[in-house]
Parts: structure tokens; C-alpha cells; sequence
């Protein structure tokens, strides 16, 4: 049923997303965009030695796509960027794969629904591309296609 | 005329209708399937469905060159319906209708073909703010290349263009007016044979994208008075793939060929080519013959439906449909034009339109959501995306209740 995708975390996250906002101190930032529903998203990361300190993101989305970088955001608060880049590979394999789920990924684990909704994949995964560019490792501006 | 209308649409026997078209029998998540996309692309009847069967079992060959019994059925299958496409457009010549892969490539074979050899630096374009991806691009493409300016004709918050604007536009510069019949976002049905006429008074030709349009009523291109006017398949219940190209003899013979091959040809040699006549220098390949055949079928079924009775169904469909959809608290439709196709698109306050897609999907319904490939027109409207339920006239009033009824269950996830 719809609610598998739809749970109470990710419509709570939806309603009140966490962290939105702009950063002036970010020193890094990238804009992610989904040419297919035309969410669109601007990521700040705020990184001190190898540790992300802050992370915040502004934009319109759907719900799943809201949610998720309303979680991602406050996951990435305290990681190290390895584990950062970890997490999103984690992250990507709940969406796309069958692998039992992963206990790194806390509350992240809600979003095990999507991958039954294979068209909203790239909504969960957007802020998570987005990040990628913002720490170097995609180019400045993603898109999901 | 509303009652005219009303009585026509009254004699329409759609659970009759329905029984032609086998995709409609069935459940999608456990719910009896509700397509509200047929503005994307309409389910095919049996006719049209059959008629591929049969040419793939039966009569498969190339068409155009063999002497042998099988080449001569598919090419009498394929040109007859060349002659259907001449019926159903009311065209003058049957060698003015050309096949393409679909309205898209009708769009760029003029852009291309008479656009290169026609506008030059400091010429202008004109087209319109609803326009279709595939009505801006290749003009934008032309204009580009030869240096000429792409000019646009704006909207008032119904989603109808603004006359006396299209107006002002019009100058001796102007050499196209590159206009949608009817928006695929907003359903607006615009006055093209007024819209013609001006370009006309400017001196400049009409285009018309009458993918929309062509489904949904009777197209005249002879009284509309359009230079080019261009459909696709798979909108009409035909196949994908496939679609017309109409234009005026005048203007396709002076044309140069838009791509070279085979069956576009006279004589070749290596020193020199000459072309075929028309139609057929347009047409460079093998091309889409079992489409092509199953086009002619969709014709035959939309004509023996009556085009009349189908656009005062829908007609119907819409003002049901319209009034439904007011009575959800925070929904707004977008596109209200005065005269408008069975289009609804809309939006709800504080709900994206991908979340309502996919709540709405799981009990059945098939609803488009995005931008319809028409960015400027959500840009207009400053929505970045619409839910849209395009009707079509094999639905029913009941079909629009469970799009209520889902909007209902919509707005209970999401409040």
C-alpha cells in the first residue's frame, strides 16, 4: 500500500523539513535538479578538518525528495567525509537493490519503500547526488538524468 | 449550441466504446484501471490493434519497390492511407500529406527544410507562450543558426493568447507563425484560422500543431488556411511512430528534401541525384509501413465515431470533470481558457504534483504529472509542475468520480 512509501517519518519530515534554510558560513555548496518533476535543491555543507560541522538545504520538491534531504542533512552533521560518501553508497543500495538493510543507516531505513516505486527513485536520491557534488566528487551542478 | 451539444453527446454509447479497447480491462494495484493520460498518448481499439496484426501476418513486405503480390498489399495498405489522412484532415491533394515519425519531426522537417532555405539573419519566428517543447525547440534551433529572433506571443491567466499582442508582433520581418490548435498543458483551443489569417495579412506562413487538436475534433486545414499542419499517430489511437505532415503543394515542392536516402529518389548517379515528386521526397527509407497501416485503421475508427459526437462527449466530460474537481478545497485548475479541450490540470496547495501521481496510481488512476513538456508555460504560471487528467472519449463520469475520490484520499495523507 501507499503508506509503505508514505511513513509517518517521512511525511513528518515533509511537513516540517529539518534544516531548511540557507548557510552564509557553508564552505561548500551545489545545486542538484530533476529535469522530470523539476524539484530543484541548493546543499550547503559546512566542513572543519575532514568533518562535516553543518549541512542545510533550500528548494522545492516533492515530498520524498523534501524528506530525504531533510534526513540526509541531519545524518551528515558529525561524519567524517568518507563516511559521508559511505553512507550515500548505502543509501543508494536500500533504493536500487535487494541487500538486506543496512544498520548504518538509522532512520534512513524509512525510505526502504521507495524501491518498490522505481519512477521515485530519483526524488530519494536527489539531495544525495547533490551532496556528491558538493564534496568534490560530481560537478557543481547534478541532475538526475 | 450548448444544447445541440448536450443532445449529441447524450446518444454517445461510451460503455459500447469501451468494449474496443481491451487495455482498458483491467486492474492496476488491485483497482480497475482509470487512464486519465490520453493527452500523452491514447489506448488503440481492436480496429487498430488488428489491422498491425494483420499486415505483420499476412501481408509484411516493403513497401514501394517489389513487382510481387505481398509488396503490392502493403503498398496499397500503406498510400491508402495517405488518402484517409487527406479525408480526415480535409486536405486538397492526397500528395500534400506526408508520413513522419510523429508531429515532433513534422515540426522540424519545416524548420529545417524550408527554415534553412527561407529565414535568414535578422528574420523572425513567431510562436506561442503554450507552445509545446517540440513547437520552440526547432525554431529556437533555426534561429540560432541563421541569426534570426524567436519571438513569442503571450497569455492572460486563462491560458489564451493575447490577439492584439500576436498583433504587434507581425511585421514585414516576420516569416512563420509556429502555433499550437490546442495546448497539451492547459487545453486551451486557440482561434487558428484567425491566428493564420493574421500571419497570412503579414505576410508570413502558418504552422499549426495540431497534435492535440487532431483527437479531439474535426480538423479542416483547407478552411483554417494553414501552411503546415502536423499530427501525430498515437494520439489519434494509432500507433507510436508515426504521423502526418500536411502542406500546401506550393510550398513542399519548392522545398529542398529534408533527409536522403532511398524511395526519395528519381535517378542516382555519383555525379547527381534527382528527387522524387511528392510526397515522396520527403519520405527518405523504409518507414514505419505497419504503423503507418494502423494510423490508417485509427482514421477509419475515429471518422465512423463521428468527430462531432466525440468532441460534444468530451465536452460534457470536461464540465463534469471541472465542476468535480472545484468542489476539493485548495485545488486550482490551470488553464481555464473560454474554449478549451477535455484537459484538467491543476495543482494543490502545499502537495507536489509527483506525490499526488503516485498516491493516485496506487488506487488505479493514470494521471500525468510534471511540466508536460512545456517548462515556459509552468514558468508562466509560476508552478513548477501540474497534476493533469487528460480525457479522452472512451472515459467515463464515473471514472472522473474516482478521480475525486483519490484526490480525497490524497489530501488525507498529505494535510
Amino acid at each position: 500500500m501507499v503508506d509503505d512509501l508514505y511513513q509517518e517519518i517521512i511525511l513528518d519530515h515533509t511537513k516540517h523539513p529539518r534544516n531548511c534554510h540557507a548557510m552564509a558560513d557553508a564552505t561548500r555548496s551545489a545545486e542538484g535538479y530533476n529535469p522530470l518533476c523539476g524539484d530543484k535543491l541548493k546543499l550547503f555543507i559546512k566542513i572543519e578538518g575532514d568533518v562535516v560541522k553543518d549541512a542545510s538545504f533550500v528548494g522545492s520538491g516533492c515530498a520524498i525528495s523534501t524528506a530525504s534531504a531533510s534526513l540526509m542533512t541531519e545524518s551528515l552533521k558529525g561524519k567524517t567525509r568518507e563516511e559521508a560518501l559511505k553512507l550515500l553508497e548505502k543509501f543508494h543500495e536500500l533504493l536500487t537493490t535487494d541487500t538486506p538493510v543496512s544498520k548504518d543507516l538509522g532512520k534512513l531505513v524509512v525510505f526502504c519503500g521507495v524501491r518498490d516505486y522505481p519512477a521515485r527513485v530519483k526524488c530519494a536520491t536527489l539531495a544525495w547526488h547533490t551532496l556528491k557534488s558538493a564534496l568534490g566528487e560530481a560537478p557543481e551542478t547534478v541532475t538526475t538524468e | 449550441m450548448s444544447t445541440v451539444r448536450s443532445e449529441i453527446a447524450a446518444g454517445f454509447d461510451v460503455q459500447k466504446v469501451r468494449e474496443d479497447f481491451p487495455v482498458l480491462k483491467q486492474t492496476i494495484h488491485g483497482m480497475p484501471l482509470v487512464y486519465l493520460d490520453s493527452a500523452a498518448t491514447a489506448q488503440k481499439p481492436f480496429a487498430v490493434i488488428d489491422a498491425i496484426r494483420k499486415f505483420h501476418e499476412v501481408d509484411c513486405a516493403n513497401i514501394h519497390r517489389g513487382v510481387h503480390e505481398l509488396s503490392q498489399r502493403s503498398t496499397a495498405a500503406y498510400e491508402e492511407t495517405r488518402s484517409k489522412a487527406r479525408r480526415f484532415l480535409n486536405a486538397r491533394f492526397t500528395n500534400e500529406l506526408i508520413f513522419v515519425r510523429g508531429t515532433t519531426e513534422g515540426i522540424n522537417l519545416v524548420a529545417s527544410s524550408w527554415g534553412r532555405h527561407n529565414v535568414k539573419a535578422g528574420d523572425e519566428i513567431v510562436i506561442s507562450a503554450m507552445e509545446h517543447h517540440s513547437n520552440i525547440v526547432p525554431w529556437q534551433m533555426l534561429c540560432e543558426e541563421k541569426g534570426a529572433r524567436l519571438r513569442v506571443i503571450p497569455m492572460n491567466g486563462r491560458g489564451e493568447l493575447i490577439l492584439e499582442e500576436y498583433q504587434k508582433l507581425l511585421n514585414p520581418r516576420t516569416r512563420m507563425v509556429a502555433v499550437t490548435h490546442v495546448s497539451n498543458a492547459l487545453g486551451t483551443i486557440n482561434p487558428v484560422r484567425q491566428i493564420v489569417e493574421m500571419a497570412h495579412q503579414a505576410g508570413a506562413l502558418a504552422l499549426i500543431d495540431g497534435a492535440q487538436a487532431a483527437p479531439h475534433m474535426k480538423v479542416d486545414v483547407q478552411a483554417i488556411d494553414a501552411d503546415f499542419y502536423a499530427i501525430s499517430g498515437h494520439k489519434v489511437v494509432g500507433p507510436t511512430g508515426i504521423g502526418i505532415l500536411y502542406g500546401k503543394t506550393r510550398l513542399l515542392d519548392a522545398m529542398p528534401p529534408y533527409q536522403g536516402g532511398g524511395d526519395m529518389i528519381k535517378t542516382v548517379t555519383f555525379e547527381k541525384t534527382t528527387y522524387a515528386d511528392l510526397p515522396y521526397k520527403f519520405e527518405a527509407g523504409t518507414p514505419n509501413i505497419a504503423g503507418g497501416i494502423g494510423l490508417g485503421a485509427a482514421f477509419d475508427y475515429l471518422t465512423h465515431l463521428g468527430l462531432d459526437q466525440i468532441a460534444a462527449y468530451e465536452h460534457e466530460l470536461l464540465l463534469y470533470g471541472t465542476e468535480a474537481l472545484l468542489e476539493i478545497p485548495g485545488l486550482r485548475i490551470i488553464g481555464t481558457a473560454r474554449e478549451k479541450a477535455a484537459v484538467l490540470s491543476f495543482v494543490i496547495e502545499g502537495i507536489h504534483p509527483h506525490d499526488i501521481g503516485t498516491v493516485l496510481d496506487r488506487q488505479g488512476i493514470a494521471v500525468r504529472t510534471g511540466h508536460h513538456c512545456a517548462q515556459p508555460v509552468m514558468d508562466w504560471f509560476h508552478v513548477p509542475a501540474t497534476t493533469r487528467a487528460s480525457l479522452a472519449f472512451y472515459n467515463t463520469t464515473a471514472e472522473i468520480d474516482a478521480l475525486t475520490t483519490g484526490l480525497k484520499k490524497v489530501k488525507e495523507i498529505f494535510s
